[in-house]
């Protein structure tokens, strides 16, 4: 026999390879009662044939499973021509088959990881090459509790890549034929773990359940696919075991003497009740005298809560303490240590009616961080608590009003200078506008918006107005009047002429009763004129002004509201009108002041002549009377 | 257009029907003013004052005194209730000085000509140029001062300035206080230039009342501090002689002077008036001194 020849190659597709036959092997495989021509059907009939030989076909037998594969995401593969798709023989081998049962086959349960590993091991062209979503595969997989069932434990009923993927019809997680897909992985796994749903429907009934209620949580939700999971499952370390030293009052650190007592009835009250010791506490081996001599690093809250883990490193407070900065608060600062309670808890310190409290602790004037601002905001919790959001807070108690964390975000907060902040001029009015929509739309169409108008001057926002911490109520008098001088900040003229008009004037006084800035241009809808939703628009102005003045006319419309006697050009009328009058007063007080000046004298000499001549009469009543 | 009419003066006159026996009988003094006349004035100055203050403050809005003027009369809306109230008196004023002026040109049976020409009119005359004239010749010592009559042109002058204040002011002010009304008529622009009118002229009114008027009546050396004969209705005998010699000449001529004397007001008639005298001076004074500084230093 030729292929009894350890040295004969043959080649196929370019691709030379050895074809010898180790008949031993062949002897002892499943298929030795199998003929050669059986598997390679195009030599049937040749005494010799020449070195292109096709490959084995197997689905002469196995057509079913030929079928599937074909289907596969390795079939489709090989189908397009995938150097790197694997055909039978890449796990079955060749000639070498030998049945399932024996551990030694490369398809046993124990040995499929590593053969599945061969191509989606990490670095590997598969996984560098394809899309594959997952990383780790391997890794992930043999930390898992299914990998070390099967690779410490010898669990060879244990779950392998093949019994979740199944052998032959591998499909994406995105097919809805595949195992893996979202609506059969319940199924998928419920093939070992039949009563899970039984057992677990508190779960998933509770908590995890409430978060989002429209989505049925499949499997992967929580048991991550590969990932290994440690913070899932503590490995054999029991809260009793650490709490049979830290449960003692006078524990204390060696290295700075501060305690390390745990009140275990708080974590119990917290929403960490359910959650073990050492799945925050990572690292600890149940092995040690002491379990937690060989844990080195801080309890890392993102290993969990990832997403706000990314957000704080984003925000200032992240960013401190990555400075290592003393004053930058980590998790615990808010949240607490053990005994971490929800926001709706009213005894959290994050529940909305204790959050000013908290970040005041900081923020209040002199404390660390309004030290460490540099900003033109002052007395923040004073003014907040003063502010209607504040009032509605803390003396309504009022829970969805506006906290710190609303406007600054919880996790993301930055100075208002980042365009990343939620209190970046930029993103202000959406800001706002996740409670005040309305107005955020209003707002988004006017003039005031970037949207509409592009200039490289300062466009109010909502603070502009509103203020950021001093925020009042709009029909307070207080802010009626003080919205008059915001206006006048960027509309300087126009606003001083306002103050000449009867309107403006009363609105001096202090009263708010006449028209004011927003009464007649809006407050948040303000548009140009031409605009037809303008209230100042040709169309509507006569309507505007119908509000105080029920019977106004087109022609009452046409009062100067902003009128000034000083431009000749624009207001002719008033500007000859005021110097005609001024022109009268002038020469009247001149004429008549002159007047004045050149009787005075004369009038003190008067005053004294008739002094005299009264006396003279006097003298000469008492003279006529005497005779 | 003729006031102080001999007639008029007589009916108010009681000088006849004192007993002369009983007490010695006072220093007689001369009726120079109607009682219509003076109860018009009275009400001219409550109006005029509450005008004066009532407007200013919305004139001079910018200055602190305004403000608490503003508050004084409880808010603007209840200060633009007094203006307008106080408006509607000095139509009254005007318009029941008229309707006397009319009555006694049918009593005295006068046609308009001699109403309005007549001696004692309110008209400027011949006169009251040569009064003028000499007055500035007496004021530069080029002669002696002028024998005043019923009227000097001085007091001419301010009561027709009146007449002038109260067309122009009440005519703008209707249109301010109707502009709904006024617009239907005339473009909203007219408005602006009412608002003007009316508070220049009203800025002339008070500012020419306040002083000149004031030293004119008040406060020239010889009546020094006040001249309250337009209350009291009467002066001395001795005053009225000096202060109006040709007056006087013509009543001792016609031999009509008795017919004016009468007897004085008891002293408590007199303080009421003094006091009633001296807040008007003190408002109009205040309301001049605020004007000037409102101009001054917080003009804009």
């Amino acid at each position: 026999m030729c292929h009894e020849d350890n040295t004969l190659t043959g080649t196929r597709n370019g691709r030379t390879f050895s074809v010898y036959v180790n008949e031993k092997k062949l002897s002892s495989s499943v298929h030795a009662d199998v003929d050669c021509i059986s598997c390679h059907v195009d030599l049937e009939g040749m005494d010799a044939h020449d070195e292109n030989v096709e490959r084995a076909k197997c689905d002469l037998c196995h057509d079913e499973i030929q079928e599937k594969y074909d289907l596969s995401l390795h079939g489709k593969a090989f189908a397009k021509g995938d150097r790197l798709a694997p055909v039978c023989q890449n796990c079955h081998g060749s000639h070498d088959i030998i049945p399932v049962s024996n551990s030694k086959s490369r398809v046993a349960a124990i040995n499929i990881p590593a053969l599945c590993g061969q191509c989606h091991k990490e670095g590997s062209p598969v996984q560098l090459q394809r899309d594959i979503p997952q990383t780790h595969i391997l890794e992930n997989y043999s930390e898992s509790i299914h990998g070390e069932g099967l690779l410490k434990k010898g669990l060879i009923v244990t779950a392998t890549c093949a019994s979740c993927h199944t052998a032959h019809d591998i499909l994406p997680h995105t097919d809805p034929k595949s195992s893996i897909a979202r609506k059969n992985i319940a199924n998928t796994c419920a093939k070992c773990h039949a009563e899970i749903e039984l057992v677990h429907r508190k779960v998933i009934k509770g908590a995890l359940w409430e978060k989002e209620a429209n989505v049925l949580p499949a499997c992967v939700d929580c048991h991550q696919p590969h990932e290994a999971r440690k913070v899932f499952y503590d490995q054999g370390m029991a809260d009793r075991d650490c709490l049979a030293c830290h449960e003692k009052n006078d524990i204390v650190s060696s290295s700075d003497n501060h305690s390390l007592f745990v009140d275990y009835s708080g974590i119990k009250a917290s929403r960490h009740s359910n959650i073990s010791c050492s799945q925050c506490h990572t690292g600890v081996s149940p092995s040690h005298i002491r379990p937690c001599d060989s844990i080195t690093e801080k309890v890392d809250c993102s290993s969990c809560h990832a997403a706000v883990g990314d957000e704080y490193e984003l925000s200032m407070h992240g960013k401190l303490a990555a400075a290592n900065d003393p004053n930058a608060p980590d998790c615990s600062e808010c949240h607490s240590t053990h005994e971490v309670l929800g926001r709706n808890d009213p005894e959290s310190q994050i529940f909305p009616i204790n959050i000013p409290a908290l970040c005041a602790n900081c923020h209040r004037e002199g404390e660390t961080a309004a030290v460490r601002y540099k900003g033109t905001e002052v007395d923040i919790v004073k003014n907040y608590t003063e502010s209607i959001h504040g009032k509605g807070l803390m003396k309504s108690g009022l829970t969805v009003t506006a906290t710190c964390t609303d406007c600054h975000t919880a996790h993301r907060e930055l100075p208002h200078t980042d365009s990343l902040s939620s209190v970046n001029p930029v993103n202000i009015s959406s800001t706002c506008g996740t409670c005040h929509h309305g107005i955020q739309e209003q707002f988004e169409k006017s003039i005031h918006s970037p949207n509409i108008t592009k200039t490289n001057k300062e466009l109010p926002t909502c603070d502009v107005c509103h203020s950021a911490h001093k925020i009042i109520r709009t029909d307070s008098e207080g802010f009626k009047l003080k919205i008059m001088d915001q206006c006048g900040r960027c509309h300087e003229s126009i606003a001083s002429t306002y103050f000449d008009t009867y309107h403006g004037k009363v609105s001096q006084l202090g009263y708010t009763k006449t028209a004011k800035c927003y009464d007649c241009h809006g407050a948040h809808d303000i548009m140009p004129i031409e605009d037809p939703a303008s209230h100042l628009n040709r169309k509507n102005i006569v309507q505007t002004c119908q509000k105080c003045h029920s019977n106004a006319n087109r022609q009452f419309a046409g009062y100067f509201t902003h009128a000034t006697h000083h431009d000749p050009d624009k207001y002719p009328w008033l500007f000859w009108t005021f110097w005609g009058m001024t022109g009268l007063l002038i020469f009247t007080f001149v004429f008549a002041g002159i007047h004045t000046l050149l009787w005075l004298p004369r009038s003190l000499q008067w005053r004294r002549e008739l002094k005299r001549r009264k006396e003279n009469n006097t003298e000469q009543n008492d003279n006529e009377v005497q005779l | 257009m003729k006031t102080g009419d001999g007639e008029n003066i007589k009916t108010d006159s009681y000088s006849e029907n004192v007993s002369t026996e009983r007490k010695p009988r006072p220093e007689p003094q001369v009726q120079r003013f109607t009682r219509l006349n003076r109860v018009l004035h009275i009400l001219m100055i409550v109006s005029f004052l509450s005008l004066a203050l009532t407007g200013m403050s919305l004139k001079f809005s910018y200055t602190g005194w305004a403000v608490f003027l503003s508050k004084l009369f409880g808010g603007f809306e209840s200060a633009g209730y007094i203006h307008r109230f106080a408006g509607v008196i000095m139509f009254f004023v005007f318009t029941a000085h008229i309707v006397d002026l009319v009555r006694i040109k049918k009593k005295e049976k006068k046609s308009f000509k001699k109403l309005i020409f007549g001696p004692d009119s309110m008209m400027f005359n011949k006169k009251d140029l040569k009064d003028f004239t000499s007055s500035l010749k007496w004021f530069i010592g080029l002669g002696e001062r002028p024998e005043y009559g019923r009227w000097t042109y001085w007091e001419k002058f301010d009561y027709f300035a009146v007449f002038w204040g109260i067309f122009v002011i009440g005519l703008t002010g209707l249109t301010l206080w109707f502009p709904e009304f006024f617009t239907l008529f005339f473009p909203g622009w007219v408005i602006n230039v009412a608002t003007i009118i009316h508070s220049d002229e009203a800025l002339l009114a008070t500012g020419f009342i306040f002083t000149v008027h004031f030293f004119n009546t008040h406060l020239r050396p010889e009546k020094f501090p006040m001249d309250i004969v337009i209350f009291s209705g009467r002066v001395s005998l001795e005053e009225f002689k000096l202060d109006r010699p040709q007056e006087y000449k013509e009543l001792v001529e016609k031999g009509e002077l008795e017919k004016y004397l009468v007897e004085p007001y008891p002293p408590i008639v007199i303080r009421t008036i003094k006091f009633f005298g001296w807040v008007a001076l003190a408002i109009g004074f205040s309301i001049v001194v605020w004007i000037i500084y409102a101009m001054i230093f917080a003009y804009r």
